[in-house]
């Protein structure tokens, strides 16, 4: 019986979270425009490109698993599973909802850069995704 | 006196409803239980959207509680990645896995890791080395590479294909 009160919680938990999740949904465009706000500074896609498929003093760049071109499917440099494409012209479901974004920025740019990205480092590389097609 | 006989028939009839609702609801909780114990059901939604990213849904009996306690409490730091989810989801979902941790060892692996566990070993003991380096697998935690049914979270040998 507690772990059924359990998997309730669980489920409960999942729902919520799903449900917030919603609430912040965004197009890609929209995104990048709170980007570009946040930063005070307007877009450069080709700096982005630039920032994408450099090392930062670690091991690995962006690059490094999703490939250098974000119209291809990318693989995990330690688990070899396989990764969606990240421009949103070859994958809709991409940058369409602003907390999961969020939360790969955090921890990629982490293991890429060790720290978090700034929003005009984010808005750059947003900005270079969306023009790839 | 009619209106007392048939409040009595009501109340009758009431407790045997309850007593039939309570049975069910223990024949469901057995047969959830006994389905957790084959790991047959699968695993919370939130589980493949957070950990199932990166790499297959592992199943939770193939660590004991104490490796994912340890696990899911340094994910900031997991296996060389940030892998960090905020701290409602972490909860839960560690308690998920420790409840259906292994029940067959309480012996933690080298660093927690489930593919150097008693179980995952035995389990593919008749994988030669060979075969893992095939550049189609690569790594002992690439499970979808074989099971192609592992994204769900469903790990059957029937659904196993050797990828060349």
């Amino acid at each position: 019986m507690k772990r059924l009160i359990r998997h309730l919680v669980v489920a409960y938990a999942t729902t919520a979270t799903i449900a917030a999740t919603t609430v912040a949904a965004a197009t890609p465009q929209e995104l990048l425009a709170s980007y570009v706000q946040a930063s005070g500074q307007r877009a450069d896609a080709i700096a982005g490109q630039t920032f994408f498929n450099v090392k930062h003093g670690r091991d690995w760049s962006c690059a490094t698993c999703h490939t250098a071109s974000p119209l291809t499917t990318g693989i995990h440099a330690t688990t070899s599973k396989t990764i969606a494409p990240l421009a949103p012209s070859a994958d809709a479901a991409r940058f369409t909802d602003a907390a999961r974004s969020e939360k790969w920025f955090r921890r990629n740019c982490n293991d890429v850069v060790g720290r978090e990205c700034t929003a005009s480092e984010k808005a750059n590389i947003l900005a270079w995704l969306i023009a790839v097609k | 006196m009619d209106t007392q006989r048939y409040d009595i028939h009501a109340a009758r009839l009431a407790r045997l409803v309850v007593k039939l609702l309570i049975a069910a609801a223990n024949v469901g909780v057995t047969s959830s239980a006994l389905a957790e114990s084959g790991s047959r059901q699968p695993p919370p939604a939130k589980y493949i959207e957070e950990c199932a990213s990166c790499h297959a849904p592992f199943p939770a009996p193939m660590l004991p509680a104490a490796s994912w306690k340890a696990v899911m409490s340094s994910l900031d730091k997991h296996f060389g990645t940030d892998a960090s989810v905020d701290p409602t989801t972490t909860q839960a979902l560690s308690t998920w896995l420790t409840d259906n941790a292994s029940r067959r060892t309480t012996t933690r692996p080298p660093q927690d890791r489930l593919t150097l566990g008693a179980d995952f070993l035995r389990k593919h003991r008749e994988v030669s080395s060979n075969l893992w380096s095939r550049p189609s697998i690569r790594s002992a935690s690439n499970c979808a590479a074989c099971h192609t049914n592992s994204a769900h979270g469903s790990f059957s040998e029937h659904d196993l294909r050797i990828p060349k």
